[in-house]
């Protein structure tokens, strides 16, 4: 196949939400192994192609290939392709590190030989073996994030999306967060999705880069190519030179609301 | 099968370690049994010659798994963005399998309340007619869960944020729970209340746990079961495709 080495290709990608278009006629591919970084202001539309991709939103339009799959026909097929670590955490808070990479490798159908040494491993990597039977809820935020990258990564996907993966995380913990995943992608060749809003992890990690913003996408390049274009010299500064102005507006299914209403409900509690 | 197996172990072990659930519901229960039982159980007894406890502990029962049942359906809203849902909308699991897994643990949590609610009301004086029966009380509790987490679960399916969550409590389980017959007998009541209990899929619940705890039963255990097992099928469908529309 002519294209076996784009595992990831987007045609013409939009969504609405209610008549709101959050997503216009996105196109990009990403080649199998590279690092491709997803940068753009809040509510550009970054967690709404993560959604689509990941099957868990439904595009009003476009097509969307994965591992030459299409995603409209064989979701199941692309589910077993890739490993997701959400903004917000998908960690079961009362079960232990164990038993939370215990259940995902059930649910992906793991046979038990199999996933008794993965887990072992990935958590020695990601440094939570020795606190693999406390529970998450006992966790501090990096080491939930740890325990996420590696749960994201046992049934051994071809490839990784993060959504905001250093989010709110200390220097320290955003490098070694870093570390890992880096560590994964030479190792394994795993290719690595993400976004962020922190430009030099993008500077760093990132083959290429796509600027997204009011749902399109505006730029897309080597880090280099789009400080070239720009004249600039950082990214950070190409970056601000190529999104508007003025902050987009919040899209999504009322999730922010809902994150707003969960920080109340938890502070309550 | 295995992933319904493990969906199903999730909620037995979140509900295992979280006591303070545990506790709350329990106190709930007791808290119903000692202010009615006691407090109207004299009335109860001056007017119709039988002890209210006796009568109210299914009732209360049922109020139990009504409860937590609808509560666990509607956790999906918390769950698809913050929680372990939204990790298994991911999986390669059909979405059928996951409402399903979901429902099985949160009916089979409210069960093991159900039942713990039966022990302490043994523990109050409370007498089963015939111990035999209780493994059908149990399958009786079981429909009941079933029906009313898939419940939960299609309204939470479709709801977007927890706006609407105060609004449902009010407007369903309330009513649902106080228009069952759960707390008063259904015999010579006014005609409207009586074709209301008759439209309310809590009333079977609650009938049929009279019929096989106490021997008493108002619609008869057969019609009991045939309401339970059609309404129970119906919003296990129903829940199973609203969740599986559900974006998130």
């Amino acid at each position: 196949m002519e294209y076996s080495h784009q595992i990831i290709r987007v045609m013409n990608l939009s969504k609405n939400f209610k008549g709101y278009p959050a997503v216009k006629k996105v196109s990009f591919t990403v080649d199998q192994g590279e690092i491709f970084a997803f940068l753009g202001p809040n509510g550009a539309g970054k967690t709404t192609v993560i959604k689509m991709l990941t099957t868990l939103l439904t595009p009003s339009s476009g097509l969307i290939f994965i591992g030459g799959f299409n995603i409209r026909e064989e979701k199941n097929a692309i589910r077993r392709l890739f490993g997701i670590v959400f903004q917000d955490s998908s960690l079961d808070f009362d079960l232990t590190a164990y038993e939370n990479m215990q259940f995902h490798a059930i649910l992906y159908g793991m046979a038990k030989g199999e996933w008794k040494m993965k887990i072992e491993e990935l958590l020695r990597l990601v440094g939570l073996w020795s606190r693999r039977h406390s529970l998450v809820k006992t966790f501090s935020g990096g080491m939930r994030r740890r325990l996420e990258v590696a749960r994201s990564f046992l049934h051994q996907p071809k490839i990784l999306f993060l959504d905001e993966p250093t989010l709110g995380l200390d220097p320290q913990t955003r490098k070694t967060i870093w570390q890992y995943l880096l560590d994964l992608n030479r190792n394994s060749g795993v290719t690595v999705f993400f976004t962020t809003h922190y430009l030099d992890e993008a500077a760093a990690t990132a083959q290429r880069v796509a600027i997204i913003d009011g749902g399109e996408i505006t730029a897309l390049g080597t880090p280099l190519e789009l400080q070239r274009k720009t004249q600039s010299g950082s990214l950070e500064e190409a970056y601000l030179k190529l999104v508007r102005k003025e902050a987009g507006e919040e899209g999504g299914l009322g999730a922010d609301r809902l994150r707003q209403e969960r920080k109340l409900w938890t502070k309550k509690l | 099968m295995n992933a319904l197996y493990i969906l199903w172990l999730r909620q037995i072990k979140v509900y295992s370690r979280q006591w303070t659930r545990i506790v709350g519901a329990v106190g709930q229960a007791l808290f119903f049994l000692l202010a009615l039982g006691f407090g109207l159980g004299p009335i109860y007894t001056e007017a119709r010659k039988e002890d209210y406890l006796q009568f109210l502990v299914p009732g209360i029962i049922a109020m139990t798994i009504l409860f937590l049942s609808v509560f666990s359906g509607m956790d999906v809203i918390w769950d698809r963005q913050f929680g372990f849902l939204k990790e298994s909308l991911v999986a390669p699991v059909s979405r059928y399998q996951i409402m399903l897994g979901r429902t099985l643990g949160a009916a089979t949590v409210a069960v093991i309340q159900g039942l713990i609610i039966l022990g302490i009301s043994y523990l109050l004086g409370f007498i089963v007619y015939n111990p035999a029966l209780i493994p059908v009380a149990t399958f009786f509790m079981f429909l009941t869960a079933l029906l009313f987490t898939s419940m939960g679960t299609a309204v939470a399916a479709v709801l977007e944020d927890m706006q609407g969550f105060q609004l449902i409590i009010s407007l369903i389980v309330i009513p649902v729970f106080f228009l069952s017959g759960a707390i008063f007998p259904l015999e010579g009541i006014p005609e409207s209340l009586q074709i209301v209990a008759a439209v309310n899929p809590l009333s079977y619940g609650v009938d049929s746990l009279r019929g096989t705890l106490i021997n008493q039963s108002f619609f008869g255990l057969q019609t009991d079961l045939a309401v339970l097992i059609i309404l129970t099928a119906f919003f296990i469908y129903l829940g199973g495709v609203l969740f599986s529309r559900m974006q998130i």
